[in-house]
């Protein structure tokens, strides 16, 4: 490794295409691509409006506990009182939506069902947050190789990005979970579990990101800054993560947000086929599931949840199309 | 073209060559790991020691992996012989070996599952096909009016949603609550009218799901490809604007929509475990999913592979397909 030579990159934040001045020694004065970006995506108020539900939706996670002392009942508490026991399904109308129990009650234990969703979210944000971050990682360590140096590196890289795709997934993760020892490493069930789900979803998501990563940097090897900075001197590490890198945030930051939709729903997918966290932990996928038995009865408890994923997976899909659309060098 | 065919070819038995040594090695490993032992899962649990070390020896499961291995890859090309002393027993040409389970082939019983998926896959992947890129291409055609952001918003809305949660919503207004369709699978020989009915749900389900994101790919690329100078050159030498889009513009705007097409298939002909679920439907993704719960690994090890052959034929033929539909396109 060579120890890099002191030159300032590109520019700093959000630059889709700061490579037209190479290595700019000071900040660029008037509205920086960063600026632009985020003037368009104040105007964007779709956008923002998802952005703030998944502000919400984070800040409910984070705080389940406050919440469900506040409006709920402790996340694992039976209600039996609520429970027709013939049946074994809420008494109430509409899965016993009250006052009490704003979401109404699930089946069998009466247990709150805002409650399991608000800690449902913990678990879904969690795995949807670290898997990404796996993804993002993987995919830009390997896509930015794969891109720049070209040749037998990029054939081996893409080729692993080609078997990984054509493996199956969704079967290849349950098997995975299901032949996983209950306590790991110190981690008990639920952080097994949700170190698993992190691992499989996150590393069946980088080629996507990879992909994306290694087109932009061959593009960009091209350009005057890298050969700039290889006359310069620099070594190899420093021309893939000081120069290539910063000019890859927007393209990396739009996928990162947008992969993160589709984590939930893979997260949720797993939990519906018994491959999520173990009950008693709450799931959304989970409740899914346990309401494929009896969702004509008891159909509050399908939409619930159903509900809950749509929401969160929509929130996230429109702040990320309205970012991608802001940074969008060709955009007006 | 020969030689690329070739080539190709040679990458598709690479490829599964290498899926199918991963999940050996994953599958075969864990048991180890994890303590438990193939061998009495073949007998029972009430087994003798004689009767375990039998089935160990006639299933080979004494040799070492990489014996293990070959012995599988050739029983899928020559079939095998599974021979201890006088019981001797004959596994056909695509040998994929014997249920931990049930004590049968896999390969007759993976073959009789396939035929849900496929049933599944024609009828959804036409359905998406048509409408999702119709749908996408009408929307840039009309882009900022009223109907463009109605479609795109239902759009977002398909792709933003569970398939499990708009399935279950599906079974009970349609199939329970107006009775509309029947809510079991027949089998095409049994009853064509039948096997029609039954799979209305599944298909327009699983159709709206992917139909939403071929209409936002359909879409935006589009939107690329008319503004490029090629279409300025048909525009300028007076041709017809339904030329232009349909003959000009449509011709590379199908080459994204073909390689998503060709993944998407080839995974649903491997399995649609949401769907399967939901619907009850028995195919390959049920059979997975009860041979992951039972620990069989054979039946696993069967599934996965037919699961990765398809997608990566799936790829092949796509490639090839790119050649027919866009005339930049050279197979070399």
């Amino acid at each position: 490794m060579t120890t890099p030579i002191e030159t300032s990159g590109p520019a700093s934040g959000a630059q889709p295409d700061g490579a037209s001045t190479p290595e700019p020694p000071k900040k660029i004065e008037g509205r920086s691509p960063g600026r632009i970006a985020w003037s368009r995506l104040k105007r964007d108020k779709v956008a923002l409006a998802g952005g703030a539900v998944v502000v919400l939706l984070i800040l409910a996670a984070v705080f389940a506990p406050v919440l469900t002392a506040l409006f709920g009942h402790p996340v694992d508490e039976p209600h039996p009182d609520q429970i027709n026991p013939d049946l074994g399904l809420p008494k109430g109308a509409f899965g016993g939506i009250s006052g009490d129990f704003l979401l109404g009650v699930d089946p069998t234990f009466g247990r709150d069902v805002f409650s399991r969703i608000v800690y449902g979210a913990q678990i879904s944000l969690l795995v949807a947050f670290l898997a990404a971050a796996l993804s993002v990682c993987i995919g830009v360590v390997m896509g930015i190789m794969a891109g720049y140096f070209g040749g037998w590196v990029d054939s081996a890289i893409s080729r692993v990005m080609d078997v990984l795709l054509a493996f199956p997934q969704l079967l290849f993760s349950i098997a995975l979970v299901s032949v996983m020892p209950n306590k790991l490493l110190g981690l008990g069930d639920t952080g097994v579990r949700v170190a698993v789900l992190v691992t499989v979803i996150g590393f069946f998501g980088w080629p996507y990101i990879g992909r994306i990563v290694r087109g932009q940097a061959m593009s960009l090897r091209e350009r005057e800054f890298v050969d700039a900075a290889r006359s310069l001197g620099a070594g190899r590490a420093h021309i893939l993560f000081r120069e290539l890198l910063p000019n890859l945030t927007a393209p990396i930051l739009v996928y990162a947000t947008l992969i993160i939709p589709t984590n939930i729903l893979n997260e949720a997918a797993l939990s519906f086929l018994g491959a999520g966290v173990r009950p008693p932990t709450p799931s959304w996928g989970q409740m899914l599931s346990d309401a494929v038995g009896i969702y004509q009865a008891d159909p509050t408890y399908m939409v619930v949840p159903g509900l809950a994923i749509f929401i969160t997976v929509l929130a996230f899909n429109l702040f990320g199309d309205g970012l991608r659309d802001a940074l969008d060098p060709k955009g007006n | 073209m020969l030689v690329y065919l070739f080539r190709r070819l040679v990458n598709v038995v690479f490829m599964l060559l290498v899926v199918a040594a991963v999940t050996f090695g994953i599958f075969f490993m864990v048991p180890k790991l994890t303590g438990t032992d193939p061998a009495m899962l073949y007998v029972g649990k009430i087994a003798d020691k004689v009767a375990v070390e039998g089935i160990r020896h006639k299933m080979g499961l004494d040799k070492s992996i990489i014996e293990q291995f070959w012995l599988f890859l050739k029983g899928v090309f020559v079939g095998r012989d599974y021979n201890a002393g006088t019981d001797m027993t004959h596994c056909a040409a695509p040998c994929l070996g014997y249920s931990f389970k049930t004590e049968r082939e896999v390969w007759p019983l993976l073959l009789n599952r396939v035929g849900v998926d496929f049933s599944l896959a024609a009828g959804a992947c036409v359905l998406w096909l048509v409408f999702g890129t119709a749908t996408g291409v009408v929307s840039a055609l009309r882009r900022g009016t009223a109907l463009d952001r109605l479609t795109m918003t239902v759009a977002l809305a398909g792709v933003s949603l569970p398939m499990y949660f708009t399935g279950l919503v599906a079974l009970a207004v349609f199939g329970h609550q107006l009775g509309w369709f029947p809510i079991n699978y027949t089998d095409l020989a049994d009853d064509p009218v039948a096997w029609f009915e039954g799979l209305v749900l599944p298909w327009v389900t699983l159709a709206f799901l992917y139909a939403a994101t071929y209409a936002r790919l359909s879409r935006a690329t589009l939107l690329d490809v008319l503004g490029e100078d090629y279409i300025r050159t048909a525009r300028a030498k007076g041709l017809k604007e339904p030329v232009v889009i349909g003959k000009h513009a449509m011709r590379s705007t199908l080459t994204p929509i073909l390689t998503i097409f060709g993944m998407d298939l080839g995974g649903l002909l491997g399995g649609a475990v949401l769907t399967e679920k939901t619907f009850n439907l028995r195919g390959l993704g049920y059979e997975a999913v009860t041979s992951i719960q039972s620990s069989d690994l054979p039946v696993i090890m069967g599934v996965t592979l037919f699961a990765a052959f398809f997608i990566v034929m799936a790829n092949l033929v796509v490639d090839l397909l790119y050649a027919v539909v866009d005339p930049r396109v050279r197979l070399t």
